[in-house]
């Protein structure tokens, strides 16, 4: 079975960031997830946390230019779901075959991969970040995760005008950059 | 200033914020320039991974908080416990297992402590990096070299050096006193002075539990010194206590200080203090020695996971191999330890000077 038209709404909203679509995927697919975990020797938080990198895998996945979703929202969580958490248990050692006889599976390996390659590019944005300093992480922070303008920023920093939050929000760009890429060279 | 500049213009560009007479021009240089086009290539990408990290963060917020209204709503919710008669079927089911599995546990575990037990007495610890160092073939010509240009009064030529580590003298006719695992690899020892002059010399006590090992100077170019300026405590050391080391994780006579952080070694060791210090390979033996000028112990290993982590064994140690040197051999009979105090109420560079040359460099192939 394909997806329906009510899966790709879902999927669309949430690459536009829409709340309410990320409620409706908790509503719909978290429960069948939270039993798979906990019926492979795992916990609610395992559940919780599993089930949250699967929807920054389909987050990842709604936003990129070749999306394409083939089978059934409801097949294709539960797939990756199952194949994060079985990863998991393998790198605790604890594997076992899964219980899971009844359910479908669609191989989500490539999407994966994909997913850890911009995992390890957040993770060294994130050092790169931690390592600024302030006031640049106040000031990137405020400018590309807040999205606040240069008015409200300068304002709230002190500077005299936009143009000069501006240069100095360069400044820190330049100092960012050198550290992603110095860290990037390095992993 | 020009990254700045390039930073500005391809984030104008890219969210479509330029004229279209500034965007022509904007192409056109990446077209006729190559380096300005790798350049925009290049920002292009680290603008990308911000705004992919920005997303990801606001994702990750949302999440979070949408996963606190799920708990507050029950859709995320621990599961009701299925009541105790599925783990009583499971136990009766497996309990042949687990008794199997749990034999073989029990098996496993003694052998495994046995083994432990075996290998890891003193030397095994895994989170213990001696420090002996290991020198290379290019350090020890960078050595050879240097003691040319010196041109010291070599007693013997410079011999084949495997190993270095920090020896100190505990009497004048030339007792030395060093770690037991230092001299372990060492098939000839040779001790070299201040002055750069090497002597022969042969262990003639080494005990692993203590680390402790004593050298005798056999050569006869070495001339007796009357006078060593420290003595050996016998006491313990208190905590806190500040001390100065000197030893030579180069080729040459290095200063460290710390203070006494445990009165205990690794793992619990009663004959070690733990002391926070820098240390590194060639510091083993060196001489630990406080603000009286009282010999408290004796750099042996350090921590090699965690930093600054650096043990010694307790100068009472030395009293213990003197006492077994005496009863071993008859010419060690009438040996004394030093018992001057001639560094009390010297500066530290007046105490330097006046120890370094009590203390030798140890080193053998």
């Amino acid at each position: 079975m394909s997806a329906t038209e009510q899966d790709l709404q879902l999927l669309a909203g949430l690459a536009a960031n829409d709340r309410q679509a990320v409620e409706t995927i908790y509503r719909q697919h978290y429960s069948a997830i939270q039993t798979f975990i906990l019926n492979n020797s795992g916990s609610v938080e395992d559940a919780r946390d599993i089930f949250q990198e699967a929807i920054i895998v389909l987050y990842e996945k709604s936003k990129s230019d070749t999306f394409s979703l083939t089978c059934q929202l409801r097949t294709y969580v539960y797939s990756i779901c199952r194949r994060l958490w079985l990863k998991r248990l393998q790198q605790l050692s604890r594997y076992s075959a899964p219980a899971d006889h009844l359910e479908e599976v669609v191989p989500v390996e490539e999407d994966l991969e994909e997913h850890e390659k911009r995992n390890a590019d957040f993770v060294l944005m994130e050092q790169a970040m931690s390592k600024i300093g302030e006031p640049c992480k106040s000031l990137l922070d405020a400018y590309y995760l807040q999205k606040k303008t240069m008015q409200d920023i300068s304002a709230e920093f002190g500077y005299t005008n936009a143009d000069n939050a501006k240069t100095q929000k360069y400044k820190c760009l330049v100092r960012l950059k050198k550290l992603f890429f110095a860290q990037y060279k390095n992993a | 200033m020009d990254d700045l500049l390039m930073l500005e213009a391809v984030e104008r560009y890219l969210r479509d914020e330029m004229s279209a007479e500034e965007r022509a021009h904007f192409e056109h240089l990446r077209r006729t320039n190559p380096e300005i086009d790798q350049l925009v290539v290049e920002n292009a990408y680290f603008f990308q991974h911000i705004s992919q990290y920005a997303d990801r963060k606001a994702l990750q917020h949302q999440l979070f908080e949408v996963e606190q209204q799920m708990v507050e709503a029950g859709v995320i919710a621990e599961p009701h416990p299925t009541g105790k008669a599925k783990i009583v079927a499971l136990w009766n089911r497996y309990k042949r297992n687990m008794a199997v599995a749990a034999s073989i546990a029990a098996f496993v575990s003694l052998l495994s402590m046995a083994l432990m037990i075996t290998y890891t007495q003193r030397y095994g610890n895994e989170n213990i990096e001696l420090l002996v160092k290991k020198i290379a073939e290019t350090n020890q010509e960078v050595s050879k070299i240097k003691s040319a240009q010196q041109v010291t009064p070599s007693a013997n030529p410079a011999p084949k050096v495997d190993y270095r580590a920090t020896g100190f003298l505990i009497d004048g006719n030339g007792l030395i006193v060093t770690n037991a695992h230092v001299i372990r690899q060492m098939k000839n020892i040779f001790v070299e002075n201040k002055a750069g002059q090497y002597f022969q010399a042969k262990a003639v006590y080494s005990d692993v539990n203590s680390d402790l090992a004593i050298l005798e100077i056999t050569d006869t170019a070495f001339k007796t010194i009357s006078r060593i300026p420290y003595s050996i405590k016998k006491q313990n050391a208190d905590l806190g206590e500040p001390f100065f080391t000197l030893g030579f994780p180069r080729n040459e006579i290095v200063y460290g200080e710390g203070y006494l952080s445990a009165k205990t070694g690794n793992k619990g060791d009663s004959s070690a203090y733990q002391l926070t210090v820098s240390a590194n390979p060639g510091n083993s033996g060196g001489p630990v020695i406080n603000k009286q000028g009282e010999l408290i112990g004796i750099i042996t290993a350090k921590d090699s996971e965690a930093d600054g982590v650096v043990y010694a064994a307790k100068s009472r140690n030395i009293l213990t191999a003197i006492e077994a040197l005496r009863s071993q051999d008859a010419r060690f009979e009438n040996i004394k330890l030093p018992n001057n105090n001639d560094l009390r109420g010297l500066d530290r560079v007046q105490q330097i000077k006046k120890v370094e040359s009590f203390v030798f460099m140890v080193v053998g192939n």
